[in-house]
């Protein structure tokens, strides 16, 4: 019997589009591509029960405290009892201009954060006068509304940033967030005006 | 009229499927709880979303208000839990992820603006409690 030689039939794959488009509306639909964005925070390690309930001992010009009460009424105060600054009734705002003094302390006053030598000596910088015993701490009440608390978090990240900005700007011509991350120019920014905000709720200061 | 050649349409439409596939990430819970997140101007984006676990506080959706009222609760995975519950779940999270990632767990808290600071201060402690101490204040952009 002689061999035929068969040609294969085509397949019919025109419905193959349609599949693959099910597939596709599928993976739309189950699937999320929104970036999630926020504001970023690190959490001080739990209390050791061990450890003997000792008052951290903090001079009182080093800490900024501000306050909402129950009624989302924002206070603060600094300085240390003689010469004390006490606001009450401010707007989340408000705190933007006061905490980048505070941070900074540009005009050296005594009722604001003392300057040391950075240690260990920053990238580049060296041993650069830094206020790094500086704390800024957010008292809530709580029945305190979540937005007001955020609202302050914001504008004290600000303080922060303009400061970082400003202080890269005059030193290394660039902004900031410009800087490529984790190199030693963005070390030594950040070592200037280290991250300070306290999450955990401190008892008491100690007077200076 | 010549009938279109749509011999390389499936190809097309499966470059785009893989596209997705490798963009988007899989959507994580239903929903039970409502939240309208804060507006801030200063958020920074989360990367990497494989480390990044959820905690959802907020009120009950509305199917869910006639048993528990309008006050915040909060979410962990598909259910509403209570405080207590966090270190487990934390602990769980960390349990499902590489060994090399553990050190960079983070912690993403979508809050709603109307909660009280009362239950955020007891879900903060209950996360320093189980170490997971890298956390985030999911927000929207506010121009």
């Amino acid at each position: 019997m002689a061999k035929k030689k068969r040609k294969v039939p085509g397949l019919n794959a025109s419905s193959t589009a349609d599949i693959s488009f099910i597939l596709l509306i599928f993976f739309l639909v189950v699937t999320s591509m929104d970036t999630d964005t926020g504001l970023a925070r690190r959490l001080p390690p739990p209390p050791d029960p061990n450890q003997q309930d000792e008052d951290v001992k903090v001079k009182g010009r080093n800490v900024l405290v501000v306050q909402v009460n129950m009624n989302n009424e924002i206070s603060y105060y600094y300085g240390d009892q003689a010469s004390r600054v006490y606001q009450q009734n401010v707007q989340p705002a408000d705190l933007y201009p006061i905490a980048k003094e505070f941070i900074a302390n540009p005009n050296n006053k005594a009722n604001m954060p003392e300057f040391h030598p950075a240690d260990p000596p920053l990238p580049i910088l060296g041993a650069y006068p830094i206020t790094q015993n500086h704390i800024i701490s957010v008292q809530t009440d709580r029945t305190t509304k979540y937005e007001v608390y955020f609202q302050i978090q914001n504008e004290l990240m600000r303080a922060y940033n303009d400061l970082r900005d400003e202080f890269a700007m005059k030193n290394f011509g660039v902004k900031y967030s410009d800087l490529p991350s984790g190199e030693d120019k963005e070390l030594a920014v950040r070592g200037v005006y280290p991250l300070k905000i306290s999450e955990a709720e401190p008892k008491q200061y100690g007077t200076n | 009229m010549p009938e279109l050649n749509t011999s390389s349409l499936p190809d097309l439409i499966f470059s785009i499927l893989f596209f997705f596939m490798i963009v988007t990430t899989m959507r994580e819970v239903t929903l039970k709880v409502d939240f309208s997140l804060p507006a801030g101007t200063e958020i920074v984006k989360l990367e990497k979303k494989s480390l990044v676990s959820y905690i959802y506080i907020g009120p009950p959706t509305r199917e869910y208000r006639a048993k528990l009222g309008t006050e915040s609760r909060i979410q962990l995975n598909e259910d509403f839990a209570e405080v207590g519950a966090i270190h487990e779940y934390i602990l769980q999270e960390r349990e499902s992820m590489q060994e090399r990632d553990k050190p960079f767990m983070k912690v993403s808290l979508k809050i709603d603006e109307n909660t009280q600071m009362g239950i955020v201060t007891d879900v903060k402690m209950a996360l320093r409690e189980a170490y997971a101490l890298a956390i985030n204040y999911s927000a929207t952009k506010r121009q």
